[in-house]
């Protein structure tokens, strides 16, 4: 039964008991690791749409003065990109691996080379990140009093700061490649993927909407009758 | 009250738990100090918020010295005095209140409650504390830094809070908003452990409504903290970074002392949206663990069930549904556009509905209950008429045009101090009246305990009913001294006087509280594994104090709610969730099954 669907159960009735006595104390079929990281996506969620709308909120007065567009961003979105498809890779190979016992050296082999391509690439990532706030840093008349400059370093500085986290994580996961408890092994991959395709998904959000230089969010406001 | 037969019941599995999910201690060091056991870490929480809240409460008093006898105390001088109710309000709001309810109250009843053996994510539990416990030193270290704390008011509004002029301007400032960071980011730990625990740890029987109306409060609260925390993080690390690296989020172009600031284009009132979208839900983050409790306190000492106990889940959840969408009520005076006022003072008085409900059953379940006024009984009374009075004086407020006039007045002072200041605290003092035997195995001493209530009860009164008159009469907050300004009378300096005066007794009844805690440890009347014969499980563990893993060998399994309270031909006046049908006792002799009790 859904959430509110349990809200309306009337505990104190006969027939409600005897159901409610079998009850394994569980609301959703998923386990604890995956609901806490969904929680915990949607915490961050609500951080990078607060940023988002303070941007917006900041972009629709008339002296708004855009940052200059890094074209290094196009190569950084694709390595986040080839990061997460490589760690979709891995995820599929480990549930192979434990579904055909037979093929099991193979896809092990396979879950490894997904793993280590998807640390370097999103490695590559943030160094490119890195490489984009020199970049802006070093142009001639950076005023860091511009908001659009200030919010990028803010908004592109939290990004990495949780695609850090999410590195911690993948090193922690590949430390355990040896674990013989593969399904313990597959629940930190399954983990690692929903977070670096989440994070992909706010990147390219981000990217789209605020920082690929055509002004997408202002087009949005436009079009909303705000700006 | 329910009316299942006992034979009706199916075969239950036992609710065991593998051994290896539970971990163990090895040290001391990490049985007491770095614990994972969630009983250990509350303690700890409670430990370390009450004795931030000591200073905060020092710290009010030094101000209402001031208010009270100006010109009287060389060492309080108007920066002092800022810094003063800078950090008062603070500390007493996010790290007292706060952290008392969700990381102390959570933490210990969460897995008693529900019927787990601990969180479920215990490293991260532990964690959490110790962030916390770095923000409460961050917070401390900035009165010892040059230039001491910073004095820009708890809300911390922009521009001034980072303008010279404004005490703590250098360091304080820095180290608050860095606290601010901390404590969200050790918050976030500990919330998605209560969170998931609710959710995914309780033991078999229990089921969302069957829950202690406890729990419920802490877990909508923390929902509401870990969606609302992020305004505050983003804001805080935004005026952060306008601090130290000169950005302009919120500053604007600023000419201090003839000279123009390298600041511009940012916008001061963004921050106050982002304050307040967290700043809103976090009265609610402190009110809806008082409410959940108070719930529990009157059902259980007035030997009744709990009135509307599906109407008092959802009203939880209505209320902290709306809390999200009244933020801009405490910014009526902002120059917002008077729609925007519209809107938010209707949310606003549309929240007083499901607040009533609640209201309204807690006093229906008093109606013809078997009251006894024990002092967690005695607590929960007085929170419920401070509330009531805190809540109608802030349908005043939520009213922009009465807002604007009685704005940035003690009216204002006295409201919130009433709602969310006094209730929540009598609150958490009658929780823990009520768990103090289940965590010490000893009662509290009761003609002490009487007191500190009723000097805590009628002194609440004497402070902020005179308070509500000094905003009518225009007195604004936040002032050093009211000087000589001919448009309050005379009265207003005498009723200064008094408020300071009583403000002062009431500090000291938290003395003799204090006293109590520590005197009844050791010379407390032992109090036996369930002294008010209560339902819920946590009364129901093989030890008390309850051990490591809470429940002994096997965990228990849930029969029923938490609030089988009277019900009619059973032996004793209550029936324990985990009490298995054939086992309640009948006292006519019935025979089974003809009208019983216990599904």
């Amino acid at each position: 039964m859904s959430f509110f669907g349990q809200l309306t159960e009337k505990p104190w009735l006969t027939a409600q008991g005897q159901v409610d006595n079998l009850h394994d104390g569980v609301a959703f079929s998923l386990p604890r690791a995956k609901l806490a990281l969904r929680i915990f996506l949607a915490v961050v969620t609500v951080l990078f749409l607060l940023l988002t709308i303070a941007y917006a909120e900041r972009m629709v007065h008339e002296d708004w003065r855009p940052a200059p567009p890094l074209r290094l961003l196009w190569l950084n979105t694709a390595m986040l990109i080839l990061s997460s498809v490589a760690l979709q890779w891995a995820r599929s190979a480990i549930v192979r691996a434990e579904t055909l016992p037979l093929s099991r050296p193979q896809e092990m082999e396979h879950v490894k080379w997904g793993l280590t391509a998807a640390g370097v690439f999103g490695s590559a990532f943030l160094a490119g990140q890195a490489v984009a706030w020199w970049q802006l840093d070093s142009m001639p008349f950076l005023d860091i009093t511009n908001p659009a400059i200030a919010f990028f370093y803010l908004i592109t500085g939290l990004h990495a700061l949780h695609m850090l986290g999410g590195l911690v994580a993948w090193g922690k996961t590949a430390a355990g490649l040896d674990n013989v408890d593969l399904s313990r092994l597959r629940l930190s991959i399954e983990l690692c993927t929903v977070y670096w395709h989440f994070l992909l998904a706010v990147w390219l959000f981000l990217f789209v909407m605020l920082f690929s230089g055509n002004d997408n969010l202002a087009n949005f406001l436009a079009i909303c009758g705000i700006r | 009250m329910t009316d299942i037969t006992p034979g009706t019941v199916d075969f239950v599995p036992p609710a065991e738990v593998k051994e290896v999910e539970l971990y163990h201690p090895k040290s001391w060091i990490t049985k007491y100090v770095f614990s994972q056991d969630a009983k250990v870490i509350a303690i700890q929480y409670s430990f370390t918020a009450l004795a931030i809240g000591l200073v905060a409460l020092v710290l009010s008093w030094v101000m209402r010295l001031q208010l009270g006898f100006p010109d009287t105390f060389s060492f309080i001088d108007p920066s002092d005095y800022y810094q003063f109710i800078t950090m008062h309000g603070m500390i007493m709001v996010i790290y007292l209140l706060t952290a008392l309810f969700l990381g102390g109250f959570g933490n210990y009843f969460i897995p008693l409650m529900v019927g787990a053996r601990d969180m479920v994510f215990p490293y991260v539990n532990m964690l959490s504390y110790w962030i916390y416990l770095l923000a409460v030193l961050v917070l401390v270290a900035s009165f010892f830094v040059p230039g001491g704390p910073t004095g820009a008011g708890w809300t911390l509004y922009p521009p001034q809070a980072i303008l010279g002029g404004t005490p703590g301007r250098d360091w304080g400032i820095i180290l608050m908003l860095s606290s601010l960071a901390l404590f969200i980011v050790g918050f976030t730990m500990g919330g998605l452990n209560y969170v998931v625990t609710v959710l995914q740890g309780r033991t078999r029987g229990m089921t969302l409504m069957r829950m202690p109306l406890t729990i419920w409060g802490i877990f909508m609260a923390t929902v509401l903290a870990l969606l609302a925390f992020p305004a505050l993080f983003v804001g805080a690390v935004m005026m952060l970074l306008d601090r130290i690296l000169g950005t302009s989020f919120f500053m604007p172009s600023v000419v201090e002392w003839g000279e123009h600031l390298q600041y511009g284009g940012g916008s001061p009132i963004l921050f106050q949206h982002l304050f307040w979208f967290f700043g809103h839900p976090e009265v609610y983050i402190v009110a809806l663990p008082a409410f959940g409790i108070v719930s529990d306190l009157i059902s259980c000492h007035a030997r009744k069930n709990i009135f509307g106990y599906r109407m008092m889940v959802w009203a939880l959840v209505a209320i902290g549904a709306l809390s999200f969408v009244v933020w801009a009520h405490h910014m009526y005076v902002s120059g917002m556009n008077p729609y925007f006022g519209f809107f938010f003072a209707t949310t606003t008085l549309i929240i007083a509905i499901p607040t009533a409900i609640k209201v309204y059953n807690w006093i229906l379940t008093l109606w013809r209950g078997d009251i006894h006024l024990t002092l967690p009984m005695l607590f929960a009374l007085a929170f419920i008429v401070t509330f009531v009075n805190g809540g109608i004086t802030g349908l005043f407020l939520g009213n922009a045009v009465v807002d604007v006039p009685l704005s940035d007045t003690m009216f204002v002072v006295a409201h919130f101090h009433m709602v969310m200041g006094v209730a929540p605290i009598f609150v958490i003092f009658g929780a823990i009246y009520h768990w103090y035997p289940k965590i010490t195995g000893r009662m509290l001493n009761e003609p002490l305990g009487k007191i500190h209530f009723w000097i805590s009860f009628l002194g609440a009164y004497a402070i902020y009913f005179p308070m509500h008159y000094l905003g009518f009469l225009g007195v604004p907050r936040r002032y050093f001294e009211l000087g000589d300004a001919a448009i309050y009378p005379p009265s207003a300096a005498t009723l200064n006087e008094f408020i300071t005066v009583v403000a002062l007794i009431v500090g000291a009844a938290q003395m003799v509280f204090l006293f109590n805690l520590v005197w009844s440890y050791f010379k407390g009347k032992h109090a036996g594994s369930n002294p008010w014969r209560a339902t819920s499980l946590e009364w129901q563990t093989p030890e008390t104090p309850p051990g490591h893993g809470n429940f002994g060998k096997q965990l228990p399994v849930v029969y029923r709610w938490a609030y089988e309270y009277s019900v009619p031909g059973v032996a004793e006046d209550f029936i324990p969730q985990n009490l298995p049908p054939d086992q309640i006792r009948y006292s006519d002799q019935r025979a089974p099954g003809a009208q019983g009790a216990g599904a």
